[in-house]
């Protein structure tokens, strides 16, 4: 595996090759979770983008100055603060979207992947390569988030962003908008991301003998 | 056979400690209430929105609303309380019901909720939930499982011979239980949040509905001027 060496390598790496999602199968609790519409899973992979890639700018940008010894304190203290921003950005832009998202939006704070881009990348990089990496990983997570939800508020309800797709007497599968329809269209995400990557990883490797 | 060598970190001094934590958090509060003061307007201007909205689907008979508030055990018209109680006026300015504002603990966070008062009914008739952060999927199931939502069609609050109390306390059973006009059939899989919104409406109703009555003849025609409180629903 070839290490990245530029910013595009950086950004592109989070969108397929380490998708936090389907790859990384990392903040699995929001993206089960409020992904039972396409404008949650959006609203849901937006935050965390954002919170992604302001902590990364800050984590990278203080890194000189946090020890060792103060660093997990410190990175939740920032975490926390840009998720309290987004918390009240949201309040303000619509009551109702915050309203469907529940607690997941203050739980954005203990979301593995952004402590994880926090501790593994963005203390150990430069603020240009911490904010590529958060801009792939957010983009990668907001894909991720978007393809659950919007094939679960198809079956679930029959709409995607509320815009009915299906003639009147559709039967909808209410289980896709439960939390156990969560899990089902991720397994089916996975597999069909699983099996690209080996048909990507088998034609690379009869390339390689052939040549 | 030598020991391993063992790589010394040179230690970290209490300043620099302090420096970065005491720094990092001054400069994060200074971030949330400086996004607070930014949003404070427009969330404020977002709840009033929510509120007349929810006042809307409870009372949809009413045509203008009354702020009051208990003041020491009277019931007085003044706006801007943190649980805003509104008495509902029909087009004849004849007093219908009362929208009430309560608030408890639920699972995740506190839960504030809006029910109507139909004075004729002596029933809770209608049911909003202003603010929750119950969990998706499962507590915020109050607001839309059906046989949930049906216990407001007419949930009994009559008083007591007295009138200083409910003649029966709400109370939530579990799902498909209910057997009497007061108790709420409660949500299987939500069984922290429904009975916390039937916790809600006991407490409210136990300090509201008596006041209410009592004030009732007082206030049965819309005021010739009233105060600035007044709003369309």
């Amino acid at each position: 595996m070839s290490t990245p060496t530029t910013h595009t390598d950086e950004f592109i790496k989070g969108l397929w090759r380490d998708n936090p999602v389907f790859i990384q199968v990392l903040g699995m609790c929001p993206a089960l979770a409020v992904s039972n519409t396409a404008m949650n899973a959006l609203t849901m992979g937006l935050a965390t983008s954002f919170v992604l890639l302001m902590s990364g700018l800050s984590v990278s940008a203080l890194a000189r100055f946090i020890p060792r010894e103060a660093r997990i304190v410190c990175y939740i203290c920032i975490i926390a603060s840009f998720v309290t921003t987004v918390d009240y950005a949201i309040m303000a832009i619509s009551l109702e979207l915050h309203k469907s998202l529940g607690a997941f939006i203050s739980l954005i704070v203990v979301n593995c992947l952004i402590l994880g881009r926090s501790e593994a990348f963005a203390s150990k990089n430069s603020m240009g390569r911490a904010a590529a990496d958060a801009l792939g990983m957010g983009v990668g997570f907001t894909a991720a988030l978007l393809s659950i939800g919007m094939v679960r508020e198809i079956l679930g309800a029959g709409t995607l962003f509320n815009v009915e797709l299906f003639p009147e007497g559709y039967q909808t599968w209410t289980v896709m908008v439960l939390p156990s329809g969560g899990f089902f269209a991720m397994a089916v995400w996975l597999l069909v991301v699983n099996a690209i990557k080996q048909r990507q990883e088998t034609a690379a490797r009869l390339k390689e003998e052939a040549s | 056979m030598t020991a391993p060598a063992v790589e010394t970190r040179p230690a970290t001094s209490v300043w620099s400690m302090y420096r970065a934590i005491v720094g990092i958090g001054l400069a994060c509060a200074l971030l949330i209430v400086a996004v607070f003061q930014g949003t404070a307007d427009r969330i404020r201007q977002n709840q009033a929105e929510a509120l007349k909205k929810a006042l809307a689907e409870v009372l949809p008979q009413a045509t203008s609303v009354l702020a009051v508030v208990d003041d020491g055990g009277s019931l007085v018209p003044r706006e801007g309380a943190d649980l805003p109680v509104f008495l509902g006026y029909d087009e004849n300015g004849r007093l219908i019901g009362a929208a009430i504002t309560g608030i408890g603990m639920g699972y995740q966070d506190n839960i504030r909720v809006l029910y109507a008062y139909s004075f004729a009914e002596e029933a809770i008739t209608g049911f909003k939930v202003l603010e929750s952060k119950e969990t998706p999927g499962l507590g915020d199931k109050i607001e839309v499982e059906p046989h949930f939502v049906a216990n407001f069609e007419a949930l009994d609050v009559r008083l007591n011979p007295d009138g200083s109390a409910l003649a029966n306390a709400l109370v939530t059973v579990g799902e498909g239980e209910k057997q009497s006009p007061w108790e709420l059939d409660g949500i299987t899989g939500a069984t922290i949040t429904s009975v916390a919104i039937g916790d809600i409406l006991n407490g409210s109703a136990q300090q509201w509905v008596p006041l209410l009555n009592r004030y009732r003849d007082q206030y049965a025609m819309r005021p010739e001027a009233p105060p600035a409180s007044e709003e369309g629903s």
